[in-house]
């Protein structure tokens, strides 16, 4: 099945495009760790950004942490910026619930009040369990419940995605 | 079988460092890491804790630990409650259960314990709910796990890692549960060279075992040492017959900085406080550019707050 999935850096490229327009210049670029880091820190590239990228580790704001605890690799988020009355950019790679969405914006209201937030993901796959819907996709594609669609990162740099 | 410990390896209470596994120091270690910039936010909290109650179960006086375990369980947003016991003498086992099955019965979720003997939290450990976590604040002479790593943390990052290091433990060894917990740390963090330097009286005999080098004199101790972590010497064991005077204990074990001079150049000066200045340590060191005591307070929180976002997550409530 991985051959029937476009590259990760097309989908990218494509991403850039869709959001290249509707880009202020002050708008703020935040990757949700670990796989939406990445595709920020290409789109934040790709769109020749001058204001600091911010990644988030949403792990202290999961609804799900007294069931399964506390992520084994907690990592700093890293918003170097005032995000007050802000436009900010929120990437993820895969949008499937919509629970690390909801969690992200928790987060993000902790450290300011944002002008607005937008939501990019380089894959919509369905199953949303939230009103939560992305402003920019890469690949709209409906995966049913029982599988999973991964990004990886190689030691090259290269992103990969691959349905398991 | 560990107390502390689920069956699958997991933290389920806290209360010695001893026999904790590196791995559980370490992740401990690196959450408080993550912990590090909540306190410097607009909105100072999370809600990891949300929901959860938290009680400060403080049978012996205490200010530093008993805040900064407050303000850890506030920054996680649990609800935390305060019960200051006045320990008397007839504050036996069967009186501190009926404490903690009244305070179960008001859902507690987990207890904080100090207890001037040795034990009690084990003891509060065994008796508890399944869903119930405990954390040792300080048993008599036993253990003070969350200062040991908030030593730790303080340690690493001064000086990045363990592997290479020479860390000297200055004073009143024999009273102080903060050593025993240090001791316990430092070794299994792979700490080379652990000291231990105090007069005879003040040094519990058989310390060697815990795999420290004694040192009777601090000149000696101090050279090469990266690390020096003074201990408080407790004022009223003075007047007994371990001690001659205050003033002779400075002139042998306090740190000035003229004896600090025989240590790295970039050595770091600790002290887990209320300090004695001009006992165990001259004000000119407390306050000079080689202490980091005070960020040793700062650390305190997000490394308590670590210890109960784990504790919290261990996932069997």
């Amino acid at each position: 099945m991985h051959a029937s999935l476009p590259e990760a850096d097309t989908l990218i490229e494509r991403l850039a495009e869709a959001i290249a327009p509707t880009l202020t210049p002050d708008t703020l670029i935040v990757g949700i760790h670990t796989g939406g880091a990445w595709v920020a820190g290409r789109l934040h590239a790709l769109l020749h950004c001058t204001t600091p990228l911010g990644t988030l580790d949403i792990s202290f704001y999961r609804d799900d942490f007294s069931r399964i605890g506390l992520h084994p690799q907690v990592k700093p988020s890293n918003l170097p910026f005032d995000l007050e009355e802000r436009a900010i950019l929120l990437v993820d790679d895969v949008l499937h619930s919509g629970r690390t969405v909801r969690a992200a914006m928790n987060e993000l209201f902790d450290y300011g009040r944002p002008a607005s937030i937008r939501l990019a993901v380089l894959v919509d796959r369905g199953g949303h369990e939230l009103p939560i819907r992305p402003d920019f996709a890469g690949l709209t594609l409906a995966v049913p419940g029982h599988q999973n669609i991964n990004l990886s990162r190689l030691d090259d740099g290269h992103l990969t995605l691959s349905l398991a | 079988m560990n107390l502390q410990l689920t069956q699958d390896g997991r933290l389920r209470h806290l209360l010695t460092l001893d026999g904790l596994p590196r791995a559980i120091l370490t992740q401990i270690l690196d959450t408080a890491e993550s912990f590090m910039d909540v306190g410097e936010r607009e909105v100072k909290k999370v809600p990891l804790l949300r929901g959860k109650s938290i009680f400060n179960l403080f049978f012996e006086p205490s200010t530093r630990t008993r805040t900064t375990f407050e303000i850890a369980a506030k920054r996680l947003s649990a609800d935390v409650v305060n019960l200051n016991i006045a320990t008397s003498s007839q504050t036996k086992g069967e009186a501190i259960l009926d404490t903690v099955d009244n305070l179960s019965a008001m859902h507690a979720d987990m207890f904080i314990v100090r207890h001037s003997q040795s034990g009690a939290a084990h003891f509060i450990a065994r008796h508890v709910a399944p869903h119930i976590s405990v954390v040792n604040a300080g048993d008599g002479r036993h253990a003070h796990p969350t200062q040991g790593l908030l030593d730790m943390f303080t340690i690493r990052r001064f000086k990045g890692a363990f592997h290479n290091l020479t860390v000297a433990i200055v004073g009143d060894v024999l009273h102080s549960r903060v050593a025993r917990s240090q001791i316990h740390a430092l070794t299994t963090l792979g700490v080379p060279e652990v000291r231990v330097i105090g007069p005879k009286t003040l040094l519990p005999t058989g310390v060697e075992q815990l795999g420290v080098k004694v040192f009777h004199d601090m000149e000696a101790g101090l050279a090469g040492c990266d690390v020096v972590i003074m201990l408080r010497l407790q004022n009223e064991r003075m007047k007994g017959a371990l001690l001659p005077s205050a003033q002779e204990y400075f002139k042998f074990f306090g740190l000035t900085q003229e004896k600090l001079a025989l240590a790295k150049p970039d050595a770091i000066v600790m002290h887990p406080g209320p300090m004695n200045r001009g006992v165990e340590i001259d004000s000119e060191v407390a306050d000079g550019p080689q202490s980091v005591i005070l960020p040793q307070v700062t650390y305190g929180i997000t490394v308590r707050m670590a210890v109960m976002a784990l504790l919290a997550g261990t996932g069997n409530t």
